[in-house]
């Protein structure tokens, strides 16, 4: 193992002054600021970072970017656990801990390898050929245990995530030579700019080079344009931040990666991650190009890697990958990549080039064969020489001694996120270049298949000003000279014509040149079903390094040009995000925040249970002396029956309606007749949808004749106020009527029992409470303790009832005045367990519980109402159809059990007399005992049941056979003497 | 994600917004339509591919509801004013 600080002089990226200490799979190990975790282990000499997804064959680090195949990692540890990271990506910082994954004990001795040596009997599509008798579910659960990577804490996620909005007229993507000089041009001209950059330094492929750009060293013109953009006030640059989705509209994702590169000790108050939504008026992408790998057997040793990721770890780390290397060549940029080892002191032993004709230079000393081909490597843990061929089979295997074989298998720009946004990718000198784009985008530099680096500065700049002219900031460049792809980098249309096993084309998952062969010959021809049978490009990775190698030699095979089969289809994400992220603040009591009732501390200083119900917290019951939840539910109960009982009716739905022709727009989006309503009256109603369903139900006041209040029910408010809002501007905008969703703006209190008028009367009011002055179903305006307030004589319970509305500040104001003057006439604070009991022993429908998606006022014994009204109203017309007539639809009913101790669970199903099974006739939707009647109560729908009262029935419940009898849904006060009273 | 240009508020983000219904349908009134027309009004809608009127609701703005031409290919908006 060589020392971790032999590192080569003048590297751009690390810092030799700050040693860093880190841990990688339990072993401690030494780096320098500013290295990536994959740059650390090669200068320590890790040469197996990981295993292979499928077989576990022994994978050493390939690339120095995001398309890293298979130094996939798990950082950190416990809660903080990040898995499936690309060693290349991650920033190393001290105390960081990175593991392998894919796995066990370690990537230098596996468990799991046993699986090579099968790797024959592993061919694409093996799972679907060979676990389907008798079917794929008996094998799954074992095979999905033993496939996956990395694994997920199972803690809750610790660090925080925010999201932003911003907006520019221009986003550049991408900090290297094209984007600098794009993002520069569009600052200049005062536009806004943001420019992102997913690696921590600004200059992509300039960082680290000796090129002159612009006639000035790279270091100083990367410094130049990075030095101007910071100080121009319209430009903001995200620096560790990746552009992952290109959506609709120019709307693009961006992942910022904050704190990972800080210790555990980073401060708390800054997000692990920010989410960044952009909008922009143009996009300039300037992504670059990827280096593809080369298919030929044995391609995925450690050791066989990228030239350009070589030449990377040099400049930049100062790392040497190897001492003495091969490279193996497609294109002419392969000599450029020789020719930067040799200046890094890499000794360049060959450079195999299967291209005909005569070679470019050498760097000294490199033997150059034009006309060869890589046939294997030899070495088990890493590569120890390579094995030459010529390629016209006239001559013998040749054995060259080296620990390093680069590949440069030619350039696939990175048309990733070109493609996500709609754009369709051409074919072009060996590659996948921009085609036409819907959105107002301009691809720039490596990213259009444009390579040398002076190049893509004037390319940059050109783009920046065709971005201006886009927005109409500038004119439109008049000689836009784009220049074309020089033919001359183009990859040389090379492929092994053995096909064999051990030629990968996919590293992460394990898919070689035999298998995609192998799934043409079975007939996948098209690459999305290549992808899916195969798997190639299906990993963590997204065929980054995979996919292009992969659609072409499907083309070869298939005797197609890869214009021909074309790529598949690119999604986001550019690079994996994490769920944190996405998530942002909204978690936990964030992800759905409860509304609370005006009063919400008064109920839980009273000790109140809480449930969610319509996005609200409301009290449920108010426990005393360690009752329980139905104990203290029935306690409420008796306590309006007895005397009388305070519920907080705030979460329902009030919405104004007012207008001269409020009147007609409510008769027309209620089932039953409304505008025949009183001023100062009230009525129930029912609202359908244009099925003829019932989707909402409650009272409406008549204030006035042009003056109304709808109520809903609680959580419903929202939906049916856009509702009738929808109905007015898009059916009858001819009506003059206004509505608004005023049920923040007031709260409700509802007194109901025997008592409730004394106490009233003692709480003060200028209101004659009179049965006869203030009948049930009348709505009075007046005080309450002083407090102007909407009064409703409107009862859920069955007793004098009195709906008090008064501002919402108010409410806990009159609560507490309310219980104080109540207390000596058995005033008790009930819950919405002993209002549902209370209503029930009445037999009034719950929206949601006695009706569903299904239910229409017939169902529910309004048929006659109905009926009668004149005029269209929503749904009317659906009631007429068959379905709605059937005789068979089941009915609203009451059911009584036999034996009155005996309480039906809900959900439980109605069966003929006697019938332990069979088709149900009907079930029961609610059921209580009442502490009242002292028996048992039910409601349900059973198939014709108001022509079956008095039938004796089973229920069948968990516990057996219930013998219950229909009755009446109401089965308390049916007159209504006490409601009225 | 969408960019719709409001014609009360101006350009929003499509999730200030909702999808309501295809826009064009006519709403049959009384009894003298029968089931297979009143059917085709509820159940049935065109989905054209390309250029197609929608109904969608400034829900977290103005609260109106507008006529968006958007195609359904490109989702390019081309077209919105108040219904």
């Amino acid at each position: 193992m060589r020392p971790a600080i032999d590192r080569l002089q003048g590297a751009a990226c690390i810092r030799r002054g700050t040693p860093i200490s880190f841990t990688f799979n339990g072993r401690r190990l030494t780096g320098f600021e500013g290295d990536t975790l994959a740059s650390a282990l090669l200068a320590n000499g890790e040469r197996v970072v990981a295993r292979s997804f499928k077989l576990h064959r022994p994978r050493g680090i390939v690339a120095a970017g995001v398309e890293e195949p298979n130094a996939i990692v798990t950082v950190g540890e416990g809660a903080w656990a990040v898995p499936n990271l690309r060693a290349t990506e991650v920033e190393l910082h001290d105390g960081l801990v990175a593991r392998s994954v894919n796995c066990w004990p370690g990537p230098n001795l596996d468990v799991g390898a046993v699986a090579g040596l099968f790797s024959r009997l592993l061919p694409a599509g093996f799972y679907y050929k060979t676990f389907k008798w008798p079917g794929w579910w008996l094998y799954e659960g074992v095979i999905r245990r033993a496939a996956g990577l990395g694994v997920v804490p199972a803690e809750p996620d610790p660090d925080r995530y925010e999201h932003r909005h911003a907006r520019c007229d221009v986003l550049v993507v991408g900090a290297g030579p094209a984007g600098l000089a794009a993002a520069a041009t569009v600052a200049r001209s005062g536009a806004q700019v943001m420019l992102v950059e997913q690696a921590p330094m600004a200059g992509g492929s300039l960082v680290g080079s000796d090129e002159m750009i612009d006639g000035v060293p790279s270091r100083t013109w990367i410094a130049d344009r990075r030095g101007e953009l910071d100080v121009n006030p319209n430009c903001t640059i995200l620096m560790r931040t990746t552009a992952f989705g290109y959506y609709d509209h120019n709307h693009l994702g961006l992942i910022e990666r904050v704190t990972d590169r800080l210790t555990d000790a980073s401060p708390r108050h800054i997000p692990r991650e920010r989410l960044w939504q952009v909008r922009a008026g143009c996009v300039v992408l300037a992504t670059g190009a990827i280096q593809r790998p080369i298919i030929f057997p044995e391609n995925d040793r450690p050791g066989v890697m990228l030239a350009d990721a070589v030449v990377s770890y040099a400049r930049r780390y100062g790392v040497r990958c190897g001492q003495k290397a091969v490279v193996f060549t497609l294109d002419d940029s392969g000599y450029a990549g020789a020719a930067a080892m040799h200046a890094a002191g890499i000794a360049v032993a060959a450079i195999v080039d299967p291209r005909p004709g005569e070679p470019p230079v050498g760097p000294p000393g490199a033997e150059v064969l034009r006309g060869w081909e890589v046939r294997g490597v030899a070495g088990r843990r890493g590569v120890s020489a390579v094995k030459v061929v010529p390629v016209d089979g006239a001559g013998s295997v040749r054995r060259i001694v080296a620990d390093l074989l680069a590949m440069a298998g030619g350039w696939s720009p990175s048309i990733h996120l070109f493609c996500q946004s709609g754009g369709h990718p051409r074919f072009e000198s060996g590659m996948f270049i921009p085609g036409d784009g819907p959105q107002r985008q301009v691809s720039a530099g490596a990213a259009r298949g444009l390579f040398p680096t002076q190049a893509c500065v004037d390319d940059g700049v050109l783009a920046g000003r065709d971005a201006l002219a886009m927005l109409g900031l500038a004119q439109r460049p008049e000689a836009l000279v784009r220049l074309p792809t020089d033919p001359r980098t183009a990859a040389h249309d090379w492929w092994s014509r053995h096909a064999p096993h051990h030629a990968w084309v996919d590293f992460q998952n394990d898919v070689t040149a035999a298998d995609v062969a192998l799934a043409a010959r079975e007939g996948y021809r098209s690459v999305e079903h290549l992808k899916r049978y195969t798997t190639l490009g299906m990993a963590v990775d997204q065929g980054k390094t995979s996919n292009v190698n992969g659609l072409s030699l499907l083309a070869a095979v298939t005797e197609r040009t890869p214009g021909e089969t074309g790529t598949t289809r690119f999604r986001p994400p550019f690079t994996p995000v994490t769920l944190g992220a996405l998530a942002g603040r909204r978690r936990g009591t964030l992800f759905a925040p409860l509304r609370r009732l005006p009063a919400h501390e008064e109920h839980r200083e009273l000790g109140a249970l809480f449930e969610e119900m319509g996005g609200w917290a409301r009290p449920v019951a108010y426990p005393r002396n360690g009752e329980d939840l139905m104990g203290a539910a029935a306690r409420e109960a008796r306590a309006v029956r007895c005397a009388a009982g305070l519920f907080d009716a705030s979460s329902l739905g009030k919405i104004e309606i007012r207008g001269p022709d409020a009147a007609r727009f409510l008769d027309r989006v209620y089932a039953n007749t409304m505008g025949t309503l009183k001023a100062g009256r009230v009525r129930y109603g029912l609202m359908l949808n244009e099925n003829g369903v019932i989707i909402d139900d409650g009272v409406c006041a008549c204030l006035a004749t042009d003056h109304y209040l709808v109520g809903t029910t609680s959580g419903n408010a929202k939906r049916i106020c856009a509702w009738l809002e929808e109905w007015h501007q898009t059916e009858w905008p001819d009506l003059r009527v206004a509505m608004l969703d005023v049920t923040a703006m007031w709260g409700t209190l509802a007194l109901s029992g025997p008592t409730s008028r004394s106490i009233l009367q003692a709480v003060g009011t200028d209101l004659d409470l009179a049965a006869d002055a203030f009948p049930h179903m009348a709505v009075r305006c007046g005080h309450i303790a002083g407090v102007s307030a909407r009064i409703a004589r409107v009862s859920f319970t069955g007793e004098v009832s009195f709906e008090i509305s008064i501002p919402a500040g108010k409410t806990a104001d009159l609560w507490r005045r309310l219980l104080d003057a109540g207390a000596s006439m058995g005033l008790t604070p009930v819950g919405i367990e002993a209002w549902m009991m209370l209503r029930a022993e009445k037999g009034y429908i719950h929206l949601g519980t006695e009706t569903d998606g299904t239910t229409t006022p017939d169902d529910i014994g309004w048929g006659g109402p109905v009926r009668k009204k004149q005029g269209d109203f929503i749904g009317r017309r659906s009631l007429a159809r068959p379905a709605n007539q059937s005789a068979e639809r089941e009915q609203f009913v009451g059911i009584q059990t036999l034996d009155p101790r005996n309480v039906l669970p809900v959900g439980a199903h109605l069966v003929s007399k006697g019938r332990t099974g069979g088709a149900s006739e009907g079930w029961v939707s609610t059921s209580y005992a009442s502490p009242v009647l002292g028996s048992s109560i039910a409601l349900g729908r059973l198939r014709r049941g108001r022509e079956r009262l008095g039938e004796e029935l089973t229920a069948l419940t968990p516990s057996g056979p219930v013998p219950v009898r229909v009755t009446e849904p109401c089965v308390y006060d049916p007159s209504g003497e006490r409601l009225n009273g | 994600m969408l960019l719709i240009p409001c014609p009360h508020c101006g350009a929003r983000d499509e999730t200030e917004f909702a999808f309501s219904v295809e826009s064009g349908r006519v709403r049959p009134v009384g009894d003298a339509v029968d089931d297979a027309a009143w059917a085709d009004y509820l159940f049935f809608r065109t989905n054209a591919r390309g250029l197609q009127a929608e109904l969608w609701v400034h829900r977290q703005g103005c609260r109106r509801w507008l006529r968006v031409t958007r195609d359904s290919l490109t989702h390019a908006v081309v077209a919105v004013e108040a219904v």
